[in-house]
C-alpha cells in the first residue's frame, strides 16, 4: 500500500451527553476512493464535518501528509446541491474561488474551462433553476473540485436523483475521477454505488460509530457499466451487506 | 412565509379582477345614492366625488406634493433603520435578544396618542411625520430582513464555511441575496402603510398635505372633497406598491426567474 495521504487518527464527537464518534481511524491513499458507508444517523455527516473543519473533534486528529489538516485541505460538496438562485452557473461554480480571494474574472475563466468535461458546457449563464437534477449535481461538483483541494468529501452526491440518472452519474464519475486523479472520500447510503466507485469501503458501526469493517473491492479500474456482472463485484456487495448487518 | 397572499409578480390578468369588482361597487354606490336620494353631506355618489375633485384639481395637487414628500423621506428613514437594525441583529446573538423584544414593543404603542405628542414636542414641521412613518413602516421591513436573513440553510452557511468564508463573506454571498423575496414582501407591507401613515401624521397637524386637508374639508361638511382625497390617497398608495415590483425587477431578477422554476417544480 502506497503512503497515506490522510490520516484519521482516533476522532471522538459527542453532542452533549450523545456521543456520536467513537475513535474512529482510517486512512485514505493518494489517488485513492474511499466510500463510508453505515446505518442511518450512526455520524457519517458529523464525521465529514470534522474532516471539512466546521467543527473541532473532542479528541482525535487528522494528519494530511504529516502535518494537521486545515480547512484547506478537504473540498467538501454537501447533500444539496445548494446552488444559489442569484447567480448563473457559472458565478455558482466560482463561489469557492471568488471565497479565497481570487478575482472574478480569474475565477470565471478557471471555472470556465471544466464546463465542457462536466457536460455543461452552454450553460455557463444559465439560472440553476434550468438544470436538470444530474447537471445540478455536476456543477456542485464542479464548484467543489475547482478549489484545488487535495481530498474531495462528497455527502452522498447523488442521493435525490433517480436511478437512471444516478446510474449515469455513477460512470460519469467513475470515469472524470480516473481521468483527474482525485483522492476522494464518499458517504454513500447505497452499497452497490460504494462498490462501483471505491477502492475500499469503510463499514461503519451503529451509533456511536466507529470503523467496524473495511472491505477492498478488487477490480480493475477505470470500471466500465458492466462491471457489475463481475463475480468479484458481487462477492464485494454480498460482503458489505453481510458487514451491515452487524 | 408569511404574507403569500401578496403577489410576487404583477401582470394583467392579476389586475382586472380587483379592478371589476371596484367598479361593480362603484356602480351600486352610485345607485343607492341617486335612489335613496341621499344629501351630499352624507353621502355624495362616487360621480360627484369624482366632478368636485376635479374641480379642486389644484389645491389636492397642492396638497398630494407635501404628503408625497413626507412619505418618500418617512420611507427612506424607516429602511435605513429597519436594514441598520436588521444586520447589526444578525451579526451580533446578543443584540438580537436584546433588540427584538423591543422592536416588538414598539408596536404596541398607540400612534394615535403619540403623534399629537410627537406634534408638541417637534412642531409642525417635517419632523413628526417622518417619525410616525417610521414608526408604523420600520417593523415589517426589520422583521422581514432578521427573518430573510436567519432563514439561511445550515447547511449553505456551512458550505461557505468550508470554502474558508468569514461571517462577513457569508452575509454578503448567502444571507444578504437569499434574504430579498421575504426583503420585497416586507416592502409592500411597509410602502402601503406609509401613505396611511403619512395621512394620519398630518391629520394630527400639519400646515399642508392631504391629511390636514382631509380634516379642513370634513369640518365644513364637504363629504364630497373628503372622499376624493381618500381617492387620491388610495392611487398613491397603489402606484407605489406597484413600484416595487419595478425595483424588484431591477434589483433581484433572478427572484422571478425562481418563480417560474417554483411553478414548474
Amino acid at each position: 500500500m502506497p503512503e497515506a495521504k490522510i490520516v484519521v487518527d482516533g476522532l471522538s464527537v459527542s453532542y452533549g451527553a450523545l456521543r456520536v464518534l467513537d475513535d474512529v481511524s482510517f486512512d485514505v491513499a493518494p489517488g485513492e476512493f474511499v466510500s463510508v458507508i453505515g446505518p442511518s444517523g450512526c455520524g457519517k455527516s458529523t464525521l465529514f464535518t470534522v474532516l471539512a473543519g466546521l467543527r473541532a473533534p473532542d479528541e482525535g486528529q487528522v494528519l494530511v501528509d504529516g502535518a494537521p489538516a486545515g480547512r484547506e485541505t478537504f473540498g467538501y460538496m454537501p447533500q444539496k446541491d445548494l446552488l444559489f438562485p442569484w447567480r448563473t452557473v457559472l458565478d455558482n461554480t466560482t463561489l469557492g474561488l471568488e471565497v479565497g480571494g481570487m478575482r472574478r474574472r480569474d475565477a470565471r475563466a478557471k471555472a470556465g474551462e471544466l464546463f465542457a468535461p462536466f457536460g455543461l458546457a452552454g450553460f455557463e449563464r444559465s439560472r440553476p433553476g434550468e438544470l436538470s437534477g444530474g447537471m445540478r449535481q455536476r456543477a456542485a461538483l464542479l464548484r467543489t473540485v475547482v478549489q484545488d483541494r487535495e481530498v474531495l468529501l462528497l455527502d452522498e452526491p447523488f442521493g435525490a436523483l433517480d436511478s437512471l440518472t444516478r446510474t449515469a452519474m455513477q460512470e460519469w464519475l467513475e470515469e472524470v475521477r480516473a481521468r483527474y486523479g482525485w483522492t476522494v472520500l464518499l458517504i454513500t447510503h447505497d452499497i452497490r454505488e460504494a462498490v462501483f466507485l471505491s477502492d475500499r469501503v469503510l463499514v461503519l458501526s451503529p451509533r456511536p460509530a466507529r470503523v467496524h469493517r473495511e472491505v477492498s473491492v478488487e477490480l480493475a479500474r477505470p470500471r466500465a457499466a458492466d462491471v457489475v456482472t463481475d463475480p468479484r463485484f458481487a462477492a464485494a456487495e454480498a460482503g458489505l451487506l453481510a458487514a451491515l448487518r452487524l | 412565509m408569511v404574507h403569500r397572499l401578496l403577489p410576487r409578480t404583477l401582470s394583467g390578468s392579476r389586475v382586472a379582477p380587483p379592478l371589476l369588482i371596484v367598479a361593480a361597487l362603484l356602480a351600486v354606490w352610485q345607485l343607492a345614492v341617486t335612489m335613496l336620494d341621499v344629501r351630499p353631506q352624507v353621502l355624495p355618489s362616487p360621480l360627484r366625488v369624482v366632478e368636485q375633485g376635479w374641480a379642486f384639481r389644484d389645491v389636492l395637487w397642492a396638497n398630494t406634493v407635501p404628503t408625497l414628500q413626507v412619505t418618500a423621506v418617512g420611507f427612506a428613514v424607516s429602511l435605513a433603520v429597519g436594514w441598520t437594525l436588521a444586520i447589526v441583529v444578525d451579526f451580533s446573538p446578543w443584540l438580537r435578544r436584546a433588540l427584538v423584544p423591543l422592536l416588538v414593543a414598539s408596536q404596541t404603542l398607540p400612534i394615535v396618542a403619540i403623534a399629537p405628542l410627537l406634534i408638541i414636542w417637534f412642531g409642525f414641521g417635517l419632523l413628526p411625520k417622518i417619525l410616525v412613518i417610521a414608526l408604523v413602516t420600520f417593523f415589517p421591513i426589520a422583521v422581514g430582513l432578521i427573518e430573510g436573513f436567519a432563514a439561511t440553510d445550515r447547511e449553505a452557511s456551512n458550505l461557505l464555511r468550508s470554502m474558508g468564508s468569514g461571517r462577513w463573506q457569508e452575509f454578503r454571498y448567502v444571507r444578504l441575496p437569499g434574504a430579498m423575496p421575504s426583503f420585497f414582501t416586507a416592502l409592500r407591507i411597509g410602502i402601503t402603510y406609509a401613505v396611511t401613515g403619512a395621512i394620519f401624521a398630518e391629520y394630527v397637524g400639519a400646515r399642508a398635505g392631504l391629511g390636514i386637508f382631509m380634516s379642513q374639508q370634513k369640518n365644513s361638511f364637504r363629504t364630497d372633497l373628503v372622499l376624493a382625497a381618500v381617492g387620491v390617497t388610495a392611487v398613491l398608495s397603489v402606484a407605489l406598491f406597484g413600484l416595487t415590483f419595478l425595483v424588484q425587477r431591477l434589483l433581484v431578477p433572478w427572484y422571478r426567474a425562481e418563480d417560474r422554476g417554483d411553478v414548474r417544480a
